[in-house]
């Protein structure tokens, strides 16, 4: 039972998480035009090295 | 009253061997062998009552192409309730039933690391340098389209014509807040030049308003009428229309907001007024449109944007949050739900870069054409593509939507207990509990019941046809207190 109480007291404090974290404005844009510009300083050495073939091979069947 | 709308998703994910010759079903297979040979003896999935080719309209289409499903391939029951299986030629994983969105958002997290850790355990197998990757999103870019499908619990006694008119508005413009973006077109007829940049992934590939179909023809609303509980309280709505989410937020508000909708829907709340003209039409020139200024028409010959009918869709919310209440999709999320909801459509509408930390397709589109302005690259460069899948890369070396500032819901612990503890809130916690305790007993389960050997007896089958039964705080004690599934078993007769 200890393990069940103690889960619940976790999802509630998620919960109140969630609700505090709301406001958007201008300092979260700034932020994220800094990552932005960092990202894509360093995209090359993320991004597939041969672009063409990297999206020419990836070939699906259609699923569902 | 609305009834909780008990929710789940499942997703296929696009996959791919690198560095050696597969076809996609071994692939996939592999992939899920990978991480259930290590983690439990597999359980097999009791198909005994899917009836995937029934039509929630209440008539059979003798010419439409019923989905098949692959009695041979791979198909896993996890403790945490969820399923992992191979359809048709993809790993899919589904959730297990969730009472709120912020619950699918946590099991959602939990399959994708589960997925992570299937290729890790994959790589380490092969052992010849090849690897196989995945990918979560909705397109292979050259016409082919793989789902991420919503499942909702619905009233039965809701005429599924009105759920049909009255979900339709929704599902065309909910694509402004969890469309996942997508560098061109695959329709017939566009290119680079008309289209250069879209907000969903699967729009493309909407034919029909409704139907039965799921790979060829899909239509907004799918009727497949297969409930997986009591089919005289209950029908499972299955979304096709969605596409897969990176972002939490998305996820969350995708299946919030239809959730909401949903319940207004079974208290015939939200009314004919919003019904469109055209819906096909619709879907797609809203997606085409990534500054948001289209209009479409309704059936009295209004137009409105995508984010006006969305507008119109919240205040209903408000209005029945004042009248009904949120209740049946979780007090807790429902304030925050709502909140949310204005501020995406607020910041879509006055500066969408305000919320790339929370929508796919701004998030990817800021990459994208910072990428095109930084190299000065035409709409057709095959760098702007490998940036649009590799958003949905699940190596973490690879991916780029992790590095773009999504904001997180779920922290990393939650994550971590979902991928073997399941819901607390519905019968999944019961499913997942047995099969923790007694996987050896456990000859097979699937959604609505589970089969166990326990020896000298026949084979018994445990129905759970009602998902809010089997929850921690109707059966918790009972696991406390059994030591064998003979014990179970006995006490669930009594």
């Amino acid at each position: 039972m200890a393990e069940h109480t103690q889960k619940q007291k976790q999802a509630s404090s998620r919960t109140e998480e969630t609700l505090e974290d709301l406001p958007v404005g201008a300092p979260q844009g700034e932020k994220l035009k800094a990552e932005l510009d960092d990202l894509l300083d360093e995209i090359d050495d993320v991004l597939e090295t041969n672009a063409e073939d990297f999206v020419k091979s990836y070939v699906q069947k259609g699923g569902e | 009253m609305a009834i909780a709308k008990v929710c789940g998703i499942e997703t296929e994910y696009g996959i791919q061997v690198r560095g050696a010759e597969s076809n996609p079903v071994a692939a996939s297979s592999a992939l899920i062998n990978a991480y259930v040979s290590g983690k439990l003896r597999s359980i097999d999935w009791d198909f005994e009552h899917e009836r995937p080719g029934a039509d929630a309209r209440g008539f059979s289409y003798p010419d439409s192409f019923a989905p098949e499903i692959e009695m041979q391939l791979v198909n896993a029951v996890l403790t945490n309730g969820a399923r992992y299986y191979v359809d048709h030629a993809h790993p899919e994983v589904s959730t297990p039933e969730c009472l709120t969105a912020l619950e699918v958002v946590r099991f959602d997290r939990a399959a994708e690391e589960i997925v992570r850790a299937s290729m890790a355990a994959a790589k380490r197998l092969l052992n010849d340098g090849s690897e196989i990757v995945t990918y979560k999103n909705n397109s292979d870019g050259k016409g082919n389209s793989y789902g991420c499908h919503e499942n909702y619990l619905v009233d039965r006694a809701t005429p599924f014509a009105r759920i049909v008119s009255q979900i339709t508005p929704h599902f065309v413009s909910r694509q402004v807040f969890c469309g996942a973006g997508k560098v061109g077109s695959e329709l017939a007829g566009t290119s680079s030049s008309s289209v250069p940049y879209q907000i969903s992934q699967r729009a493309d590939f909407f034919e029909e308003e409704v139907g039965l179909e799921t790979t060829l023809k899909r239509p907004i609303v799918n009727t497949r009428d297969e409930p997986h509980c009591d089919p005289q309280k209950y029908r499972r709505l299955h979304v096709i229309v969605g596409d897969a989410n990176m972002s939490e937020v998305a996820t969350y508000l995708k299946v919030g907001t239809t959730a909401i909708v949903l319940a207004m829907i079974e208290d015939d709340m939200i009314g004919s007024e919003l019904t469109l003209a055209n819906p096909v039409s619709a879907i797609r020139q809203i997606s085409q449109d990534p500054l948001l200024t289209t209009t479409v028409a309704l059936r009295d010959g209004t137009r409105l944007t995508a984010i006006e009918l969305q507008w119109a869709l919240l205040e209903r919310a408000r209005k029945y949050e004042r009248s009904h209440g949120l209740a049946c999709v979780g007090d807790d999320v429902a304030v925050d739900l709502l909140a949310r909801w204005e501020t995406v459509l607020a910041g879509l509408e006055s500066d969408r870069n305000s919320v790339a930390h929370w929508v796919d397709w701004v998030a990817k589109q800021r990459l994208v054409d910072g990428f095109a302005d930084r190299h000065q690259l035409s709409p057709s460069d095959a760098k702007l593509k490998a940036i649009d899948l590799q958003y949905h890369d699940m190596r973490a070396d690879r991916c780029l939507a992790t590095r773009v500032g999504l904001e997180t819901l779920i922290s990393e612990h939650d994550v971590r207990t979902a991928m073997t503890e399941p819901p607390e809130s519905t019968r999944a916690y019961f499913r997942g509990k047995c099969l923790q305790r007694w996987p050896s007993e456990i000859v097979a389960a699937n959604w609505d019941s589970m089969v166990f050997d326990v020896g000298r007896e026949p084979l018994r089958r445990v129905p759970m046809l009602e998902p809010l039964r089997g929850t921690a705080k109707l059966v918790g004690a009972l696991f406390d207190e059994c030591t064998t599934a003979a014990e179970l078993l006995a006490r669930l007769d009594a």
